[in-house]
């Protein structure tokens, strides 16, 4: 098991290798960092921008691959370089991936483990009105991107607490007082009324999506051998279903909920930018708005650690849950 | 096996047409009448024929445009004048709208097509070929799955802001094409070893004519579906990149655009978000539907296609099918 898993990791390793090289030498080649310094008035010399760029490596006079060493060693000796603004990108990075995990965390369970209820429910009760129901949803949530869904999200909560005169679902930021303490009660319960609109624009999406396939593998499952033979042998249907039945039906579905977390990275960059949570998607729009290779190089860095992280767990899930894989 | 009474349903009424018009009803003509049958896909194929209409056609019928301001009517709602309202400059919603939709149109069909397009040619060559350009077309599939296609895109916006608004089309595309192509490489291992890719082969085919003639025909039921999936894929990139001012630039707009400054105030002017939102919402649901109906007339296996033959012709073919057969001549192998 230890060496199968190395021998993977290894593949994705090379792979996160070259997809955050990738990123930064796109943001290197493309972006022109010195438009910021060029926009304002009166306009620095060039002298000084100069010296601004080439001390945060972002000089375009400088080879590309010139700047490419200099970044590459700076992650050896732990620095990511330094923002347009002046801050250190690492102290940045650190702030928001904690804001994206506490975005995340809990949408991302919800919309795993609701997708595979919904879709295994969905094909036990094939052509019942939940299954009729829940199709219905999913393929109304497939015609929403997730912006124009957190955007009707928003209209609602507009709505429902004007109706009701109260606050309860916010619908920006993610705390009403950030000085507040972190683990006090009430910070707790607001920082819980911050996050239903958010998750909710998330695992609607990821719930619609999952099921659609979680159905269609438990569908093919239902009918299968192995599941007659289980009843035959005296277990009741719904010891079958779940023991046997789902068991196997997750398997090619876990694949997919590991890698998600990227798609999720990626619709938590809309989801961030409406709700005005300050996590890495928006860190990654703005960083792209002042033209800032090494922010944007960071992220590169996050979300191809995050596919490592996915490749990884997929392979962890299969192991576990795939009778046919012994190792 | 497994057995699909609508599947033979067809079959029956292939059959019967046959018949009545002494005709013979080719695949297409089957696929056709399947379709037909779907009343969803009709009509999303309605709504989008529709939208391309009003998108293309208005400005013959409708006062505004999408550039000329209403000094008289500034942020006014919905009316008779102006059918979604007006902006905050005075410029006409549905006239914006409308003008949206034709670049959602237009790098949907286009950009759908083309994605399905490169994902069959990588996928089929790769499949066919084996060895060397298997290995190294899989790399790159592999390694633009790694990739995150709405960050590659918004990171080269920069560099695609100053050109035409096309360029988004074979971007998008560039981003889009790595799963189907994988599906199209299995198909095409599969076919490999099949009698007429043989005989074809034997018969001294340059390998691209097998490809074109004989592979791609043979799994177009899936390319075609997928080209329709992939026309709400390249849709929603489009919006999601205007919506960020990555995609479309003003003074030109997208649904995306208009949905971004739709957002900025929810509690009033409800209507400078609602209707980009509900034109997207309807045509990728409209799109979704030709999806399926499609998916549900070119594949016998699935169950939507609906039986029409009558109830009794069915239970008879079936009674037919499992009823014992004879012993099957053997066959002699040469």
């Amino acid at each position: 098991m230890a060496a199968y898993l190395l021998r993977r990791m290894i593949n994705y390793l090379f792979l996160v290798i070259i997809a955050a090289s990738v990123t930064y030498l796109l943001a290197a080649w493309v972006f022109h960092p010195e438009d910021n310094w060029l926009a304002k008035h009166p306009t620095p010399p060039m002298a000084a921008i100069k010296t601004q760029l080439l001390a945060r490596n972002e000089w375009r006079g400088t080879p590309i691959w010139t700047r490419y060493a200099n970044w590459v060693s700076g992650l050896f000796h732990g620095n990511l370089g330094t923002e347009i603004g002046g801050t250190s990108v690492a102290q940045d990075m650190g702030r928001r991936i904690g804001v994206s995990t506490r975005l995340l965390l809990l949408a991302t369970v919800i919309g795993s483990l609701g997708g595979v209820v919904v879709g295994v429910w969905g094909a036990v009760r094939q052509y019942r009105l939940f299954d009729r129901a829940s199709t219905g949803a999913s393929l109304l949530i497939f015609a929403m991107p997730v912006f124009t869904l957190a955007i009707l999200l928003q209209m609602f909560a507009v709505w429902f607490n004007d109706a009701t005169g109260t606050h309860f679902l916010y619908y920006v930021n993610e705390v009403s007082n950030p000085n507040a303490p972190f683990w006090s009660w009430p910070d707790l319960v607001d920082r819980f009324e911050h996050l239903i609109l958010p998750t909710a624009s998330i695992t609607l999406g990821s719930i619609a999506y999952f099921s659609r396939y979680q159905r269609a593998t438990m569908l093919d499952v239902m009918g299968s051998d192995f599941l007659r033979t289980a009843r035959a042998k005296g277990l009741t249907k719904t010891q079958a279903i779940f023991r046997h039945g789902a068991r196997t039906a997750i398997i090619p579905v876990a694949t997919l909920l590991s890698y998600s977390a990227i798609l999720l990275f990626t619709g938590a960059t809309f989801t961030e930018i409406i709700f005005s949570w300050h996590g890495m998607g928006e860190w990654f729009i703005t960083s792209i708005g002042q033209q800032d290779v090494n922010s944007v190089a960071a992220v590169g860095i996050f979300t191809s650690i995050l596919v490592l992280l996915a490749g990884l767990i997929s392979e962890v899930v299969t192991v576990a849950l795939d009778p046919r894989v012994r190792l | 096996m497994s057995f699909n009474p609508a599947a033979l349903a067809d079959e029956v009424n292939a059959e019967a047409q046959v018949d009545e018009a002494h005709a013979a009803t080719g695949r297409g003509g089957l696929v056709l009448r399947r379709f037909l049958r779907n009343k969803g896909a009709i009509v999303g194929l309605v709504v989008v024929a529709l939208m391309f209409v009003g998108a293309f056609g208005s400005s013959l019928f409708y006062q505004w445009d999408y550039v000329t301001p209403d000094f008289n009517a500034l942020l006014a709602p919905p009316s008779t004048a102006h059918w979604f309202g007006t902006t905050q400059d005075g410029q006409d919603m549905f006239a914006l709208c409308m003008r949206g939709l034709q670049k959602s149109l237009i790098i949907g069909l286009v950009g759908g097509v083309l994605t399905t397009a490169v994902a069959a040619v990588v996928g089929a060559v790769a499949g066919f070929y084996g060895g060397w350009a298997d290995r190294v077309l899989s790399w790159f599939v592999d390694l633009f799955l790694v990739l995150p296609s709405f960050l590659m895109l918004s990171i080269l916006s920069p560099w695609f802001k100053g050109q035409t608004w096309e360029i988004l089309i074979p971007l998008i595309a560039a981003f889009a094409w790595m799963i189907t192509a994988r599906v199209v490489r299995a198909q095409t291992l599969t076919l490999q070893g099949r009698e007429f890719v043989s005989a074809a082969r034997f018969m001294g085919v340059p390998g691209w004519r097998i490809i074109l003639r004989h592979i791609l025909p043979n799994i177009a039921s899936l390319l075609i579906i997928d080209a329709v999936l992939n026309v709400a894929g390249s849709v929603m990139a489009e919006v999601g990149l205007s919506f960020f001012g990555f995609g479309i630039q003003p003074p030109d707009v997208s649904l995306g655009s208009l949905i971004d400054v739709g957002q900025q105030d929810l509690s009033a002017y409800q209507w400078q978000l609602i209707f980009p939102c509900g034109c997207l919402i309807v045509l990728l649901l409209a799109v979704n539907a030709i999806g399926d109906g499609l998916r549900d007339a070119l594949d016998p296996t699935s169950t939507g296609a609906k039986k029409r033959a009558s109830q009794a012709e069915i239970e008879a073919l079936i009674n037919e099918a499992e009823a014992p057969r004879g012993p099957v001549p053997e066959v002699v192998e040469t």
